[in-house]
């Protein structure tokens, strides 16, 4: 026996002899988007239509993009359409689950303060009354009650946790100068207009100036960028890093530049009551608009309810939908579809998709996520610093920490919480990632996050009621070098005779105010070809 | 015989000034101003053994016998002087000092008869000179060991207390070995029977000390303690020293027995005394009953709820004697209904509306409390409140914690609210701050009908008056969104307390 061997063999006996009995190992389920009735929609198995419908309107897809072109039309008047969905439930990116402690969210949990440009947003939220009086005013009074509670954000470096997410205890002064020279960096293009006073990042991008210095970024990392203006510290890059793959998915190195920037730039929107870095947030995430967004929608929203075949003609489109609930399939015949759905799944069921456009959309590349949600019997407890926050980060790991779901509850007393953890599998490419959710057991991922929590809250294991987890192999389109500026993403602006394209892919970067103004611009679209009047949302 | 008696000198040597040091360092810890007290403490005590050598030589006959009786003395009060001492000052507020020198000097003196008895003993086996040299190279060495070992080991490792009995044990070993080397002259057996009496005493003391020292020093930090519970929200302390009963809640001070009337007047009657006929009052807080017990004083009122998170408060303030006392059993009034929640879970299920709210909670030093201080929290309070009813904030203090006090002022204010500040002084808090909040514009009223110790229609104005060091600031809104307010009364304190 070596020596190691038989000191391995004494800590184990001192575990287990010295230490209380640990607590049964948390329980949980590995949910995920529908992955087997994605693979029947193109392997030829499902039945064939045995009946025949008429639709003006198909919008294809209930996440943020479908769901706000059926709002578009209906502040129009128009509800003489049909919304498909492929799961059980609608908001894609923005799903969310309850149990008995609080809802959460799977994905998507918060929004920013909208900007000016964001005029769609701000009349949705003056419609829910989350934004109070003029919607268009410069700083609207927002509903204190859903905006983000302090305490805001913390981070854990250096064994403990510090306010805010950019490291800064532990920092050393060169670090702290190159964190401040790239804060007056973003200053800089924060405040940089064009000839016609767009601003150099907007929010939608679409808004964006147009200036090639600017387009040029697309060309180079956001590494290699921050790189070339002589930023090196590790700090730095590892706040820049874990902000790329929190809000592309996908790491610093193989973020665009200008998407990079876009994400520290185009959020300026204040309100009265709210600072620029404020956020809009809920228990249970982005579902409690994409919910509000839904629920009119009533019976004209089909979930489970997958589209394998899609044939354009010269003044129709044929949609063959299989409807896994009944187990049968049906044909719409639609004036339009707004197809809000991933642009991925479109070339396998489009018949005679243009040759352009399947190679455009093969240039997209989508991000593999897991979510999961711990149940806790009490809030987690550890290591000194900052109180728990609304979003708690990790230096250093794979994940991107956990938001507290309870956070904006109305209480003094600690209760039992709800953590939702996210992490995108950065570590290797998006189809190896998607290959490793998939083969990866519930047990061996609730072990490695609880190990990874452990360490700013060694006690968390004796804590978690249950783990459950989400995966999905195409959380969100990758703003990869080249892709926002590229022929690729242009190709899918173009729109179709009656085939409109609708999703945040076209913007290339998964925000709720991409999605949003992509599915409203194909609805205002269909109207224009219709010759309807409408008040336009977005111009 | 000789080498016997040196090592005895080196013994006594070493407990005199063990007692010496005991009486300082104990003296130092008690009173403070340490240069002065180990100063005059060895001056007595050095003054006293001056005495004991001019007494010395009164001493004529039985030599041995008189010192075995002095080492015996000696041990039995240097041994018992830190426990009597400590005890004396925590349990009488007698004369301590006093005390203090009268037992410096008399184990002083006592110690100064030692040496010169020893030396004449030795003096039949030793020539002078070598005798001197001798016997004073012991005695330093002596006091060199003792003078190391107290400071590093004994006082840290055992106590001032304990370490006194290990000294008065030494004397009793030194005696009992004086009288194995005079057995011939001693009367030995009734010297036996003393010292056996005196070591019994001492190791006694020496088991007990760290009784002692607890017995003593409950009664020196917080008073006594009467009662103390840990709930899952709090540590709960309550203290009395003769009459004042005092409640600390994690360690904070909530009230004084003494001035606590000032407080709760303070906080009840300006509002309440100017509702024509107040029937259903909300106490948000309040826990300890107190400002029950003053509502309790108007007949209108038909029912008060009170809202405390901690049942163990509540609990605690309707069974217990002495605070049942003090609240004139105010929880267990059948007008009272006391419920045990969370206010902000509470106030968004209730439905009523009521005439006068009361909100006493802890001060916002945490983000968590921070959240009752909040306009989101002052329009859940509104909602409750009867369009001619009336509010009550327990506000920090204006003094120490201005800009916090006026960030009150400015949110109640921004939830709609008209607020009036006005502001008391209650001795062991300090300038305390209040705000009363309203749909109407407040007028203080122009008599009490209910009897009152600190307020009358005359010394109301004042409190309404903000002298410039009080005087309004420009403040933030406090928002659950930025909670401005526990940064700066974090910050505020931290500049009072030390």
């Amino acid at each position: 026996m070596h020596r190691r061997d038989f000191l391995k063999m004494l800590g184990a006996g001192c575990l287990s002899g010295c230490t209380p009995p640990a607590p049964p190992f948390p329980k949980g389920e590995l949910l995920g988007v529908s992955h087997d009735l994605g693979h029947r929609l193109h392997d030829g198995t499902l039945p064939a239509p045995n009946s025949t419908r008429h639709a003006r309107v198909v919008i294809v897809g209930a996440g943020v993009a479908g769901l706000s072109a059926a709002w578009a039309l209906r502040r129009a008047g128009i509800n003489d359409f049909v919304v498909l969905e492929l799961e059980k439930e609608s908001g894609g990116n923005a799903r969310a689950g309850e149990n008995a402690v609080s809802a959460y969210p799977w994905g998507a949990h918060y929004l920013p303060i909208p900007t000016m440009e964001s005029k769609a947003v701000r009349v949705l939220l003056a419609e829910l009354g989350v934004l109070q009086g003029d919607p268009f005013a410069q700083r609207p009074r927002y509903d204190e009650r859903h905006l983000c509670h302090i305490p805001h954000e913390r981070l854990f470096w250096n064994g403990r946790w510090q306010e805010g997410l950019m490291p800064q205890f532990g920092a050393s002064r060169e670090d702290l100068a190159q964190i401040q020279q790239f804060d007056e960096l973003i200053a800089h293009y924060r405040q940089r207009r064009d000839a016609h006073g767009r601003k150099a990042f907007a929010l939608p991008m679409a808004h964006s100036a147009q200036e090639a210095d600017l387009l040029a970024l697309d060309t180079v990392s956001f590494r290699e960028f921050l790189l070339s203006k002589g930023l090196t510290a590790a700090p730095l890059h590892w706040y820049v890093d874990y902000c790329c793959r929190d809000d592309f998915g996908c790491t610093a190195a193989q973020t665009s530049a200008w998407a990079g920037l876009h994400y520290f730039c185009c959020r300026d929107g204040e309100g009265s009551n709210a600072t620029s870095d404020s956020v809009l947030t809920w228990a249970e995430g982005n579902a409690w608009l994409t919910r509000r967004l839904a629920a009119p929608v009533g019976q004209r929203l089909h979930t489970q309810a997958a589209v394998f075949r899609v044939e354009e003609q010269s003044r129709k489109v044929l949609l063959d939908v299989f409807h896994a609930g009944e187990n049968r399939s049906e044909r719409l015949i639609a004036d339009h579809v707004i197809w809000a759905a991933p642009l991925f799944a479109l070339p396998r069921i489009f018949a005679d998709c243009p040759s352009d456009l399947a190679a455009a959309i093969a240039q997209t590349s989508h991000a593999p996520w897991l979510t999961a949600n711990l149940t806790l019997r009490q809030p987690p407890t550890g290591k000194s610093g900052a109180p728990l926050s609304w979003d708690n980060v990790l230096y250093g790991t794979p994940s991107l920490g956990y938001v507290v779901a309870t956070h904006q509850r109305l209480r003094v007393t600690p209760a039992p919480t709800v953590l939702t953890y996210y992490r995108a599998l950065t570590e290797e490419t998006p189809a190896q990632g998607r290959q490793r959710l998939l083969n990866t057991p519930w047990r061996v991922w609730a072990d490695d996050i609880l190990r990874e929590l452990s360490v700013p809250h060694p006690d968390i294991a004796q804590h978690v009621q249950r783990i459950d987890l989400w995966r999905n192999g195409h959380a969100m389109i990758r703003p990869t070098v080249g892709f926002i500026w590229g022929n690729a993403r242009a190709r899918l602006q173009q729109t179709g005779q009656r085939l409109h394209l609708a999703h945040a892919d076209l913007s290339g970067f998964s925000l709720f105010e991409e999605a949003q103004y992509r599915g409203i611009i194909a609805a205002e679209r269909v109207m224009e070809q219709e010759g309807l009047r409408y008040v336009s949302l977005v111009a | 015989m000789r080498p016997a008696l040196l090592a005895t000198v080196f013994l006594i040597a070493s407990c005199g000034l063990a007692y010496e040091l005991i009486a300082g360092t104990l003296a130092s810890y008690l009173l403070g101003d340490s240069v002065m007290q180990f100063s005059t403490v060895i001056g007595t005590y050095l003054f006293a053994m001056g005495i004991g050598s001019w007494l010395s030589q009164y001493i004529t006959g039985r030599l041995a016998l008189r010192f075995v009786q002095i080492e015996l003395l000696v041990g039995l009060l240097g041994g018992v002087s830190a426990a009597a001492l400590f005890l004396l000052y925590a349990w009488v507020e007698g004369p301590f000092r006093l005390a203090l020198y009268l037992l410096v000097l008399l184990i002083g003196t006592l110690v100064g008869l030692e040496i010169p008895l020893v030396m004449r003993i030795l003096r039949q086996h030793i020539g002078f000179r070598d005798l001197v040299s001798q016997v004073l190279t012991f005695d330093y060495l002596g006091a060199l060991v003792v003078s190391l070992l107290f400071p590093m080991v004994l006082a840290p490792q055992l106590g001032v207390v304990r370490s006194a009995f290990l000294f008065g044990l030494l004397n009793v070993l030194v005696s009992l070995w004086t009288i194995r080397l005079f057995r011939d002259e001693l009367p030995v057996r009734a010297l036996h029977l003393q010292c056996g009496l005196a070591a019994l005493l001492l190791s006694a003391g020496f088991i007990g000390s760290d009784r002692i020292t607890t017995l003593a020093e409950e009664n020196l930090y917080a008073d006594r303690i009467v009662y103390t519970e840990t709930t899952p929200y709090q540590r709960i302390v309550v203290t009395r020293w003769r009459d004042d009963i005092r409640l600390f809640l994690n360690n904070n001070l909530q009230f004084s027995s003494r001035d606590e009337y000032r407080y709760h007047e303070a906080l009840i009657h300006p509002a309440l005394a100017t509702l024509p006929h107040p029937a259903r009052v909300l106490v948000l807080g309040g826990g300890d009953g107190l400002a029950v017990r003053e509502l309790l004083k108007y007949p209108t009122i038909q029912s008060i709820t009170l809202v405390d998170l901690d049942p163990a408060m509540t609990r605690l303030f309707s069974q217990y004697p002495q605070l049942t006392q003090l609240n004139q059993n105010a929880l267990t009034s059948p007008k009272v209904q006391v419920v045990n929640a969370d206010a902000l879970v509470w106030l968004e299920q209730d439905a009523g509306r009521y005439d006068f709210i009361v909100v006493d909670f802890p001060d916002p030093s945490n983000y968590s409390v921070g959240k009752l201080y909040t306009e989101a929290f002052y329009r859940l309070m509104d909602r409750h409140l009867k369009e001619d009813g009336l509010a009550v904030i327990q506000s920090t203090s204006p003094m120490y914690a201005r800009r916090a006090y006026w960030t009150i002022v400015t949110t109640l204010e921004a939830a709609g609210l008209q607020a009036t500040p006005y502001h008391a002084l209650v001795p062991s808090f300090g300038e305390w701050g209040y705000i009363i909040a309203s749909h109407h514009p407040y007028q203080p009223p122009r008599k009490f009908t209910v009897p009152l110790r600190f307020l009358s229609p005359e010394s109301l104005p004042p409190l309404f008056n903000f002298p410039p060091d009080m005087a309004r600031v420009p403040a933030e809104v406090n928002r659950l969104n930025n909670q401005s307010l526990v940064r700066l009364f974090e910050s505020e304190w931290r500049e009072v307390i030390r």
